[in-house]
Formats: C-alpha cells, structure tokens, sequence
C-alpha cells in the first residue's frame, strides 16, 4: 500500500515528461521533414535562404550580445539597447552617407567604411556608458521595477533622438557595399551577407575571447557573481560595470552600420522591431550567456530565413509567428534557455 | 581589566565609527586598534555589529561619524577596491567565493591587483600547502564544493592578495569541528609568517585561545576591551559570551 502511494507520484511526473520528451520529437521531425523535403527538392534555394538567414543571425548576435552582458552583470533588462542600435545605424547613415558624402563603392569609400566602423562602435559605447552613468547607476539598489521603467524611459528618449536627428519618415540612401550577388552552384550570395558575417565573426571571437581569457573579462566575470566580494578583490566594481556597457554599446554600433550598409535605409523605429528580435535570441539562447546571444541570434536569423524564403513552407507573415512559438515552447520545456543555467545555481 | 597590550607599531586605527544601514544604526561610536604581528578578535553575540564594523574597515560601506586610519592614512571614505591595493584584504561572513568559476580562478581573484606573476606562483603555493584539499579540488567549480572547503577557499583568496592586514569574518562558520581546529591552526601559521590579524568568530574561546587583544562589542557599542588570555578567564565574560 505504502509503496503505491509512493509510486504514484513518480509516475505521473513520468508521464508528463514522457509527453514533453514525445511532443518535442514529434515537432523535431516536423522540423527535420520540412528542412529536409526543401533540401531535396531545391538545394540552391534552400542555401541561398540559409545565407540571408546566417547574416540577419549575424546581425541579431551582435544586438543580443548587448541585452546580454548588461543583464549578466546587473540583472537589467535595458530595454533602450535596441534604440541604442538605431542611433548606431542613424549615425553611420550620417557620418558617412552625409557628411563624408561616401556613396557608392570606391577604395576611399572602403576605408571611411572601416574608419565609420570604429568610430559607429566607440559612438554607441559612450552613450551606452553615459546611459548607465547617469540613470542606470543610481538605481543599482533599488528595487528591480525602477531601473527596468527607467530602461523603458531611455528607449522613449532615444527613440525620440532618433526621430529629431532622421526625421520621421525612413531615408534611403546609396550604399558602399554592393547591393549585388554572385551565384554559386546556383547558390544566390549577396556581398552584403558575405561582408557582415566575415565582419561579424571576428567581432564575436574577440568579444568572447576578451570576457573569458582576460583580466578585465575576469573582472567582469567576478562582478557578475557578487559585487561585494569582487570590491574585496580590489575590482572596481563601477569601472567594470561600464566597460560592460561599452562593451554592449560597440556590438550595437558595429550592428546599425552593419544594417545601414546592408539595407540602405535607416528610420528611427529599426530598434523596436530588431531589438526584440535580438532580445529574443538572448532569451532563447539563456540571458546572461554570451555563446546562448550568439547561437540564439543565428538561430532566429536562421529559423527566420528558412520559414520567410522556402518555397515549401508558411511564409513571411508567418515569420514573427514563428519566431515566438519557438520560444514560447523553449520557454516552457527550457526556461533557462538553450544555454543558460538553472536559476538555482545563482547565489 | 589590565590593557596591556604588544609594544608594536598600530597599524589600523578605528576611531569613534558610527555606521548605519539606512535608519537601523548598527555601530554606534566604536573606536579600536590593531597592532603590527598582532591576532585581534572581536566578539559578540549575533547582530552586535562585528560584520558591519569589518566591511566599514573595507570600505564597502562607509562610516557616518568617525574616521578609520590605515599606516597613518586616512581609508574611511575610499573605495573598497582603493583599500584593498593599501593591504587590507577581506575573507567575509558568508564566504562569498565566486560559485560559477573554479579553485583556480578563484585564487587568481584574490591576486587580482597584483603583477609580480612570480610571487603570485609562490603564494599560490603557499596557500595550496596551507590547504591541501584545495590542490586537489583546483579544477572544480567552487560552488559545488561543501561548506568547509569554500571556507578554505575564502580564506586562501585572501590570503593571495598578500595582505598586510588580513580581516577574517567568521572563518569557522558552519565547519565541523576536525576543520574548525584547522582553520585557527592555519590562522596562527598565517600570522607566524607575518601578516597581521582581525579575527571575529562566533567562537569566542577559540578566538580568545589564538587572539593577543580582544575588543567585545555588544548591540553596536564596544563594551569591553583587554588582552585575549585574561579576557577568556575572567568569568563574567565566559558567562555572558563564552556560553560557560
Ligand atoms: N544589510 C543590512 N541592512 C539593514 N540592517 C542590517 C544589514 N546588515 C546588518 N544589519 C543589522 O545591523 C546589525 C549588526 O549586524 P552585523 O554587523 O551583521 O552583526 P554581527 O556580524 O555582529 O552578527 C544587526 O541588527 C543587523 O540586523
Ligand atoms: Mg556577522
């Protein structure tokens, strides 16, 4: 009698994650026969969807990474860092679109592009350190609610920036990268996607590798676990806090520039649609982990590509849809995310 | 009471702090010293305000009357992360090791403002021979270590700062007794080599067995003072304090 009632318990929570386990291999076949039944019966188009995919991944790694680190080392969701993208992108239409009036691609256009790449991600990362000098810092004790409204205020403010500095319709410009392709075993290759995922790589290896292999990663790192204790290793806590910021604010920058270049156009709305995107690789991957901002971002840039471009699938007015029961579904069975750790682990 | 106390330089000066957490005052007007090669300890029930009088010395939070001197210099007001680069390094209540990061990278916190790559080898050293347990767990996780060993840990990562001054906030909390006696052990070997000592246990008679001087702090205010030996004889403190 005794070991019935015992049992019972354990079985039911079996069942459940008999269900869950049955559930998602079902969903994972779905998935594998889609992607495969498209590989098969059109190979160049399913890679040239994948590559569009890969470089818009590219582009929401690079955002997601900023959501990231700030949430990693001050539990912040900073809601404005997807405006914080838009200025990117504002910007780099500006400085160098407009004023060094480079258009089109040349040598000389090449290298203002390089030097308006630099200049975009020191750009972000001040306003980055700023936001969190002036609003974020004060509110390091409070209750969680005041620096999460106070993210949703500074979104208002740059978005509001952005509405001032590039009017309120979108501009469209001529860009430095070619807005053409070349073809590959019928494979369709924008040189845009080549140049932001070979730009982008870099970025991310530098980013990681910084955080885990250096002493100011390490910094950041021990701050994120326990201020106080990092304060007793002699780390300065606030310095720290906003190299992370700076940090966040470069990948937006190289980000909008990145966008402007690949899109030519920019508006001052991008940020709320690509920084929930991005937000939502963060999520997916596991907020707070650097390799989850990334493999999310390509995921969601991939799942994206695939579901808007196949010709055997639902389509773009899908994508969004899409995009959100996957991470509504990861939610429940991952809450964590693809890479995160269990909550328990924190201190 | 007799004062009396090692004829050494004074190496840290606390001076009349009053320290609040917001409206709850937990120091109020608490002045004492801790000589060079000296073992202090300071002892008191629970909530009589030690940790806060250590993490003040710290500079993790600041006093609201009063002034702290390190070596003749004024460190109350500086950042902790300022007083630590004096010589003043912490192994507070709680542990507090950096759970998502290993033994390893743990100790290299505890250099962390040090460049002399050499000497840190050797403290490292120093520290993995004073708790062997530690070498043989270097690769592991710190948060899934049991109690007595993050307490090790602790105390060797400040020990790898090569403190002049070493604060050790409740170093035998939650330990079996086997580990207690080896943490006071380890803590007279720690001040045989030279470094200096802030001690605050929970275990008085032990603290007061190791200490030189002993300062007794009672709900904030400093009620007594003296030297360690009479004050763990005298039997109105074993009454009060020492559970006797
Ligand atoms: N973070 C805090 N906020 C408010 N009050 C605190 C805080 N930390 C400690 N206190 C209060 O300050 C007093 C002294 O605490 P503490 O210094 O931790 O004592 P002890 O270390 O001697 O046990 C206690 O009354 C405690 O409740
Ligand atoms: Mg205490």
């Amino acid at each position: 009698m005794a070991s019935t009632t015992a049992s019972a318990p354990r079985a039911s929570v079996n069942v459940g994650k008999l269900l869950t386990r049955v559930s998602m291999l079902m969903l994972g076949i779905v998935v594998v026969y889609w992607l495969g039944r498209n590989l098969i019966s059109s190979p160049a188009q399913f890679f040239t969807v994948g590559i569009t995919g890969l470089s818009n991944g590219a582009l929401y790694a690079l955002i997601a990474l900023g959501y990231t680190l700030v949430y990693g080392i001050i539990e912040l969701i900073n809601f404005a860092h997807g405006d914080l993208f838009m200025l990117g992108a504002v910007f780099s239409y500006f400085f160098l679109t407009k004023f060094l009036a480079a258009e089109g691609g040349s040598a000389r256009n090449y290298g203002l592009l390089a030097l308006t790449l630099v200049i975009a991600m020191a750009f972000c990362a001040t306003i980055n350190v700023v936001i969190e000098r002036l609003a974020y810092r004060r509110l390091r004790d409070a209750p969680k609610l005041a620096p999460l409204i106070t993210a949703v205020g500074m979104s208002f403010i740059l978005q509001f920036i952005g509405l001032k500095w590039n009017g309120s319709a979108p501009r469209n410009f001529t860009t430095i990268l070619p807005n053409t392709s070349f073809e590959f075993q019928g494979v369709v290759v924008p040189y845009t996607a080549l140049i932001v995922v070979s730009l982008t790589i870099p970025l991310l290896v530098i980013l990681v590798t910084l955080v885990n292999k250096t002493r100011q990663g390490r910094a950041m790192r021990a701050t994120a676990q326990d201020k106080d204790a990092a304060r007793l290793m002699g780390i300065d806590v606030n310095k720290t806090i906003s190299f992370t910021f700076a940090l966040g604010g470069a990948m937006a920058g190289a980000a909008g520039l990145m966008f402007a270049q690949s899109y030519g156009t920019v508006a001052y709305n991008l940020g709320f649609q690509l920084g929930l995107i991005a937000f939502t690789s963060a999520v997916l991957g596991g907020v707070g982990n650097l390799n989850g901002a990334v493999l999310g971002g390509f995921l969601i840039g991939l799942i994206q590509g695939f579901n808007d471009g196949l010709p055997f699938g639902p389509g773009q007015k899908w994508s969004q849809t899409m995009v959100f029961t996957i991470l509504i579904l990861l939610m429940v069975y991952r809450p964590a995310g693809l890479l995160g750790k269990a909550t328990t682990e924190k201190v | 009471m007799s004062t009396e106390r090692k004829n050494s330089p004074v190496m840290l000066d606390v001076k009349d702090i009053t320290v609040a957490y917001g409206a709850i005052t937990a120091v109020k007007g608490l002045t004492l010293s801790v000589r060079e090669g000296e073992i202090v300890t300071l002892i008191g029930s629970n909530g009589a305000g030690k940790s806060t009088t250590l993490r003040t010395i710290s500079g993790l939070l600041h006093p609201k009357n009063g002034s702290i001197e390190f070596k003749g210099e004024v460190i109350s007001g500086k950042p902790g992360h300022e007083i630590v680069k004096l010589g003043i390094c912490q192994s507070p209540e709680g542990r507090r090791i950096f759970p998502r990061m290993t033994v390893d990278e743990n100790l290299d916190l505890g250099a962390f403002l040090r460049k002399d790559t050499a000497g840190i080898k050797e403290s490292r050293e120093q520290v993995l021979d004073l708790f062997p347990r530690l070498r043989e767990r270097i690769t592991q996780r710190a948060g899934t270590m049991s109690g007595g060993e993050q307490q090790m840990l602790a105390v060797a990562r400040a020990m790898m700062g090569q403190p002049k001054l070493l604060i050790l906030d409740e170093p035998s909390m939650g330990l079996a007794p086997v580990l207690v006696d080896l943490i006071f052990e380890t803590i007279q070997k720690i001040r045989e080599q030279g470094t200096t000592i802030l001690l605050v246990e929970q275990n008085a008679l032990a603290a007061l067995r190791i200490a030189d001087y002993a300062y007794v702090l009672e709900s904030g205010h400093l009620k007594l003072e003296g030297n360690a030996k009479q004050l763990s004889t005298d039997p109105a403190i074993a009454k009060a304090y020492l559970g006797g």
